[in-house]
Order: C-alpha cells, then structure tokens, then sequence
C-alpha cells in the first residue's frame, strides 16, 4: 500500500513550521553552553594570572637558593623546598617507574587473561585512591615503624600515585606498537625479553616517556601524603632517613600564617610550583603531539581508546 | 522559477522530455578538501520523479557530491564547497536561510546504517516527526506505520515495535533508516551505497523499495554495482577523479555511450 | 641430535624469568591495595573496638585522655555534602563545556581542550593558596551576602552569616576542580560518538541543539555518568583546598548545617590532625577509621565509574558493528 502525494502533502501540513522557534532555542542553549566555557575559563584563569601577578614579585636568587628565614621575617627563601620537590621525585621515580613499567609489560605482553583483566581494572581504580589514604599507608607502614618522619616514606607514598600511571601508559605505548616488530624478532629466533626490551620498548619510547613525565607532574603538586610523611623542614638535604620540606608543603605553612611577607612567598613557591608542573605538561603534550598521533593521553588513562 | 531554469546550459540534455519539472539542479557545483579538488565544476538537473544513478570508481566524487545536495558538507570541517544548488528554484546555500530549512526536504540515506542505537524502532521513525512538533500519538503512529511500509520492513517489525534498532539485521536496519528518512515526508531522497553493506536479499529488497518510491520521490542514489543502477534507475551520471564525464538516460549510458571512459567503465574494464 | 648439551648452550631460563618477574610486578597493585585495606583497617581497629558502629554515626570528637570519643558522622556528611554540591555545579558546566569543545572549530577546541588538560594538571594546593586568598573575598561579596541578605531569614541552608571559610566556598572549589577532569573525559566521549549518529539527526533537519539530543546524549549517555562520577571520586578524595576553605569545624558543631557555616569533610580533618595525633592513643586509631571509610566510599565510586564507563564501550562497539 503506497501512501499517495496527497497524502504526503496532508502529512506536511501537520509539521508545526516553527524552524524560526527552534533555531532561537538552539541560540539560546549554544550561548549557554559558551557561557559554561566562559564560566569555567575565568576562575581557572584568574588562578594562572594571581599565581603569575603576585608570585613574581617574591621571586629572586635568594629566594630561590635560601633557607626559610624567622617566622614573619619575610626573609630567607625556598630553597629546601624545591631540593626537597627534586629529590622526592628523583626518589619516587627509583620505585615507581621500574614497578610501573614491568607492570605494563605484564598487561600489554601477558596481561590477556583473567589475572590481566583483574590488574587492569584494579589500577585504574587505584589510580583514583584518595592520596590522603596513600600518605596514611606509608605512614602506617614506615614512620610509625622506623619511628620518625623521613623522606623514604614519601617518596615510597608518591611511588604509590605514579607506578599505576606508568603502567597504564606503558601499556598503551606497547600495544601500539605494530605485531611486525614482535614477529620480525621472533623470525630472527630472539627470545621474548630480548624482543621486548631491545625491539618493542624502544619502539614505544616516547610513549612511555610521556607517562613518566605526566606522573612527575601529578606527583610534584602532591600535597597530602607529604604531609605525614617526611613532614616538612627548613634545612637543607641531610639523608634520605630524615624529615624534608617540599614546595608544596612550604606553600601550605606559609599560606595558614597571618603575615602579609609569608603569604607573598607562598604565591613565590607557588609560581615556581606551577612552572615547573607546566613546564612538564607542556612538554609531554609537545612530546606525544609529534611523536603519536593516536588520540588523547587522558583517554588513554582512562582506559577509553578509540577503535 | 521556471526563467531560472531557463538560463542554466543544459548538458547532455538529449535526454530531456519537456513535461517533467527539475526538482534539484546543480550548478558549477566544485568541492574542495583543504585544497584537494574532490568534486570539480559539476552541473547536473534532476527531474521530478526519476532516479538518477551515480556510478563511477571509488574515490571519483560520488559521495561528496551527493553531500552536497543537502549541505551534509558543512559537518566536515575541511571541506568547502562552490556553486549553487537550487531545490525547487530556491538556492539551498542562500546565506540567509538556515540548513534545517532545506535538509527537511532532502532526505538521506547513508552508506552504513545508522539508526539511533539507544531508541526503539517506532522512536527511530518518528525522530524526525518529533523535531517537527508532531506530539498526537495517533498521527504519529500513522506516520510511522506508513513509512515503514513504504520502506519495506513493516511486516518484518510491526510486532515488535519497542525493540531497540540495533537488535535488527542489517538489511532491516537499513531499510528502517529508509522509513526515518521519508517520516519527514522529503521531497527528494539521497541514498548513498544504500545496499553495499547488505546480502543479496536484502539488496533486491532495498532495490524494490527504490523503484516504488520513485512514483513519489526524485531519488538519487550513489552504487558501484552497474546491474544495480540499470534495474533501478532512469537516469545515470558516470563520474571520473571529480569530473562529471557523462550523464544521460540509463539505457543509453549502458547501450551507447558517448565518452570512451563511460564505455570503458560500463563494460567492466576498469574501476 | 646429541643428548649431551654443551655447558656453553644451556641457557638460563630467561623467559620464564621474564614473564615471572612481570607477572610479580603486575600482582604488585593487587598487593598493596590488600596490604593498605588491611593496615588501615587493623590500625584502626582499636576505635572500632571502643566506638563500634557509633563511630559512624555518632558526632563528638574529643582526643583528651581519659574522655576519649570519637565519631565520623559530620566529616562524613560533610564529604558527601561538598562533594554533591560540587557534582550539581560542575556536572552541567563542564558537559556543556564538552559540548562546546566537541563541536567548536579546531582552532578553537584544540587550544581549549589544551587548556582543560592543563587546568586539570595544576595542583590541588594552588587552587587552596587561590581560594583563600583570591575566591574566598569574591565568594563573600558576590555570592555569599546576597543569598544571605536575601533567603537568609527563611532558606535554613543559607542561614548563618557567611565567613567565607565555609562549605560552600569549599563545595564551590571543588566544583572548579572536578570541572577539567568530567569536562576533558565527556569530551572524548562525546567525540567518540560516531559521525554517521550526528550526521543521522542533521538529515533529519536538527539544530545543533537538537543533534545533541537526539544524537549525542542518548549514545554517550553512560560514558557521560561514568564521567561524572569519576568526577565525584576526584570531589570525595580532595583534599588540600577543601582543607583550606571548609574553615575546619570539629565536633559536632560540623555538622552540615548552613551552607555558610565552617564544615570539616574526611579527607580534611586527616590532613588537620593527623601529625598531632598520639599514636598511643585512641585519636591516631579515630582518623585511620576515617581513612579508611573514605577509602572505602572512594573505592565504591570508582568502580562504578569504571564499570560504567567499559560499558559504554560495549554500546559503541554494538552500534557499530550490528
Ligand atoms: N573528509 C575528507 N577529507 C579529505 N579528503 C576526503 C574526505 N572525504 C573524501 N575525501 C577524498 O575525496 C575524494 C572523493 O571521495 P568520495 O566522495 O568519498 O568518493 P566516492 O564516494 O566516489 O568513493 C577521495 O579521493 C577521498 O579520498
Ligand atoms: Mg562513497
């Protein structure tokens, strides 16, 4: 049964033509989904321009290389805070990423299999730990153990927040690299971590490095775990058993104290905080842009690729 | 509207009989990607009620100007496009009017099915309706009932109706897709590769749906498989790298063709 | 072929050594999560003896020797309340901001979506360092007085006077700091929604709006909630600005009440009191307990989330493929 043009026609004359309605109401929610940009740019922007604005001004060689002067001096400097930040991430990478980067290997070589599935699904929802509760673990199993607060338990902490990112990325990095690779070592009679080693992880390099780089910049803000475990301090490096300062820990103590000269060099380490992290963020988005094409890193870390 | 039609030089127009109307005419209609020319100074007019094939080998244009024809383009980024289009003597890239205006009239079919996967069947077909503020749900569901039936694949869905779309075969999702698009009651359909992805069943059954459409549509419809286009269509237009190389009657494009390319292509002996 | 091997062939069995050694470091994540529920859990262990179930419910928190008393109730309530307040102010921005970004001309979503990424990657401590010294004032002026000028008499969450340091400037933080991360995930989700989908509602004489509706959310619909909460899991785990800006009420006296009264979450009171608390005594025990309750609502979450969001892949798949 074929519906004649009449009919059509009588059908046509049923559509409400109200374009002009709905293209108003299709302005009406583009300009506020613009405004949903706008709202979210001003704060963060404002953030990027007050860190910028006031820490400047606190910035200077001194500033830079001093210990922290008296309290309310407004003297001395950050020094031990940006050696301690160095050393924390210098001493997290030691445990996380060889950690991290085995455990990629398992999921992109061996990880097809139930064990795999339970790793990586269990890491991802560790990545999302409250980092609170890491600092309490590496509390609870090396300061309250040892006995005192020491740059061990938070580096060991922070190792905890980049190994899972590590091995995501790894993962991600080594599975794209083409099956060719693996069989063309396999036809010269290599052996299996000879083959992963020499030939798919250098062919999955910068992927890996990016991972490495994005869990430096998320460890280097890392506030909380720092907080009970190498607690703070205001000398420089004396071993790695002893307690330490790190920028964010000096941002803290200086922003809860009530003198204008503490608060500016709080936006001073703030800024050099924040130059830093960028620094490595910017990096890795220059670094993966060139070197991969396929897709986004968050995407990755969510475990979300594109078919 | 007829003194435009007037002034548009008429290519192969040998085949012309006066008392039909052009329902859609393209006019120097050029298309670029980035700087890539992929659909190169084609003029083309399609007559009220016929089917015009576009055949050609891959790659040669067909799909981007099938695009064109209900400004599918301005979805894609890099893509830019120039000439006129006129539907019913209307220009359809006037800057003045929006595009909704226009693709209300101009249905497409595309290549792969795409029915809304998350909605039922009845909901797939009546979309379009809704975003026309069709809300009786009698009116509706006549709407829906016929254009399923116009698509062939009422009898295969009436029972189940509330069942989500993706739980149906490919040849019914693509015929489905066919009764969402002729829900809006368009004027003129663009099918594109519409049974490339389907069994010969489903094929024969898309091609039976097209040939009685074309009692009340302009249809024009994009194949790579030549049997297809001389079963189902009036008229033929062979593309060639962008360039629109013939177009005339089916019979004659098949039987006698002008241009040694077009006679080449038919014959099978490249593409 | 000779059985005997020369000692120079035989090799060590390296591949098994390999895969072994891997398989450990892939088990590693499994073990620590064990290792850090079990440890929390035991060293916490002496609150739940004394308190038991009350320590989820009851409110007073008091470390003197002698008149030990602990309860979570408010730091719970008060996780539950920023973080939801946080969810009902960055959920809809940051999906309309996915939207604009999904849809806007690359030269403009690439440098947004760069700048979602980097926001995303600025440190929780700086947000704080911003919120009291920047957002708190704007907060007060523009936000806080008016809606207690206005409801205050009659709206009891807008009740008390605001001081800035509360939990709605620290909800209102959180909200900014969870807006990168559902932002930048509904992003790609809504990218990933397959062209032909939009394309479908465009023929069919959609607006921009219209496609979104018809196309975009129905398909992306799980993934977009799996986005969200994961943004709720960031909101609940927060800890330094929050810690910052609640203004830090104990006892039972935080209690959410007022929006504009000083709160405390969990993540907030560990951070205030954890260093000072004896490990002799029943106060160490009390914020290990709420470690581990926040561990445990975090856990939860996540899962969730990632069940959802894999399940949105499934739907993908099968719209495509079928
Ligand atoms: N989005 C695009 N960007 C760049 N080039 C494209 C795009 N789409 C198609 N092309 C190119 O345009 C040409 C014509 O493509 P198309 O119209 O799809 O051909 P057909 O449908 O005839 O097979 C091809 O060379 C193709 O590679
Ligand atoms: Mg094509």
């Amino acid at each position: 049964m074929m519906s004649s043009s009449q009919k059509r026609a009588e059908y046509r004359l049923l559509f409400k033509q109200n374009v002009g309605g709905r293209l108003v109401v299709d302005k009406i929610m583009m300009g506020i989904v613009f405004g949903c940009v706008i709202a979210a740019v001003i704060p963060l922007g404002s953030i990027l321009i007050e860190v910028f604005k006031n820490g400047i001004s606190a910035i200077s060689i001194e500033f830079l290389t001093q210990v922290p002067g008296a309290i309310g001096s407004g003297e001395g400097g950050i020094g031990p805070a940006i050696q301690g930040t160095l050393i924390i991430i210098g001493m997290s990478s030691m445990i996380g990423v060889p950690i991290g980067v085995m455990s990629g290997i398992f999921l992109a070589e061996f990880g097809d299999n139930r064990l795999g599935r339970t790793v990586r699904f269990f890491n991802d929802v560790f990545m999302e730990f409250p980092s609170i509760v890491l600092g309490i673990f590496a509390f609870l199993v090396i300061v309250l153990v040892l006995g005192h607060f020491s740059l061990w338990a938070g580096a060991f902490a922070l190792s905890l927040i980049m190994f899972p990112i590590v091995a995501r990325t790894t993962e991600e990095s080594l599975k794209m690299v083409p099956m060719t690779y693996r069989e063309a070592g396999i036809a010269l009679g290599l052996k299996k971590w000879v083959i992963t080693f020499r030939i798919v992880l250098s062919a999955a390099k910068s992927g890996m490095i990016t991972g490495i780089l994005l869990s430096v910049g998320r460890i280097g803000g890392e506030t909380a775990p720092l907080i009970m475990t190498v607690l703070g301090s205001s000398q420089f490096f004396s071993g790695v058993d002893s307690p330490m300062d790190a920028l964010p820990l000096r941002i803290w103590r200086m922003s809860l104290l009530p003198y204008d000269s503490a608060q500016m060099q709080g936006w001073g380490a703030a800024l050099v905080l924040i130059i830093i992290i960028l620094a490595i963020n910017i990096t890795v988005r220059y670094y993966f842009a060139k070197k991969s094409k396929k897709g986004n890193i968050l995407s990755k870390l969510m475990g979300m690729r594109k078919k | 509207m007829d003194g435009k039609q007037d002034d548009i030089e008429n290519i192969g127009d040998d085949h012309l009989d006066s008392e039909k109307k052009y329902k859609m005419i393209a006019e120097n209609v050029s298309v670029f990607y980035d700087d890539v020319e992929a659909v190169k100074n084609v003029t083309m007019k399609f007559k009220e009620r016929s089917v015009t094939s576009l055949i050609g080998p891959s790659g040669c244009g067909k799909t981007t100007f099938l695009r064109c024809l209900n400004r599918m383009h301005d979805m894609t980024k890099n893509a830019r496009v120039q000439g006129r289009i006129l539907l019913d003597g209307e220009d359809l890239y006037a800057k003045d009017k929006d595009p909704i205006y226009h693709r209300r009239k101009v249905g497409m079919v595309f290549q792969k099915p795409n029915p809304f996967p998350t909605m039922s069947i009845y909901d797939n077909v009546a979309a379009g309706l809704r975003l026309n503020g069709v809300k009786d749900r009698r009116i509706l569901d006549e709407i829906v009932e016929d254009s399923l039936k116009m698509a062939y694949v009422w009898d295969e869905v009436k029972n189940n109706l509330k069942k989500p779309a993706i739980e149906l075969s490919g040849g019914q999702q693509q015929r489905l897709c066919i009764a969402r698009a002729l829900a809006i009651q368009p004027e003129v359909l663009l099918m594109d590769e519409p049974a490339s992805a389907l069994d010969p069943i489903a094929t024969q059954k898309i091609e039976e749906t097209i040939t009685e459409l074309a009692r009340e549509f302009t249809i024009i419809i994009v194949t790579h498989n030549m049997q297809q286009a001389v079963r189902v269509s009036d008229y033929t237009a062979f593309m060639y790298l962008g360039d629109l190389i013939e177009f005339n009657e089916t019979k004659k494009i098949f039987t006698q063709p002008k241009n040694e390319l077009t006679s080449k292509y038919v014959k099978g002996q490249f593409g | 072929m000779s059985r005997q091997i020369p000692f120079s062939k035989r090799r060590l069995p390296t591949d098994k050594i390999f895969k072994i050694s891997a398989m450990v470091a892939g088990s590693y994540v499994l073990v620590i999560i064990v290792l850090i529920v079990f440890q929390l859990s035991s060293e916490s262990y002496p609150i739940w003896q004394r308190e038991g179930l009350a320590f989820l419910t009851g409110s007073d928190w008091n470390a003197v020797e002698g008149r030990e008393s602990f309860g979570a109730a408010p730091y719970i309530l008060g996780t539950l309340v920023t973080a939801s307040l946080a969810m009902i102010i960055g959920v809809p921005l940051s999906i309309g901001i996915a939207m604009f970004i999904s849809q806007a001309p690359k030269y403009l979503s690439g440098p947004l979506s760069i700048l979602i990424e980097l926001l995303a990657a600025v440190p929780s401590i700086i947000y704080g360092l911003w919120g009291i010294f920047v957002f708190r004032q704007v907060m007060l002026d523009w936000v806080e007085y008016p809606l207690y000028e206005v409801f205050g008499d009659n709206v009891w969450i807008f009740s008390s006077a605001p001081f800035g340091l509360d939990i709605f400037s620290a909800s209102v933080i959180l909200a900014i700091m969870i807006i990168p991360t559902i932002s930048a995930v509904s992003r790609e989700i809504m990218i990933a929604v397959p062209q032909q989908q939009k394309e479908a509602a465009y023929m069919l004489g959609a607006t921009k709006w219209e496609m979104f509706r018809l196309a975009v959310f129905p398909y992306a619909k799980t993934g977009l909630i799996g986005a969200a909460i994961l943004g709720l899991g960031r909101a609940v785990g927060e800890t330094m600005a929050v810690t910052m800006l609640i203004g830090n009420a104990t006892g039972p006296s935080a209690f959410p009440q007022s929006l504009f009264q000083p709160g405390q979450t969990m993540s907030s009171i560990i951070a205030n009191e954890f260093i000072e608390a004896s490990p002799a005594s029943l106060h160490l025990p009390a914020l290990v307990g709420v470690g581990l309750i926040l561990l445990l609502v975090a856990i939860c979450i996540n899962v969730v989330a990632h069940i959802l969001v894999s399940r949105m892949l499934k739907v993908r798949e099968g719209a495509i493929n079928a």
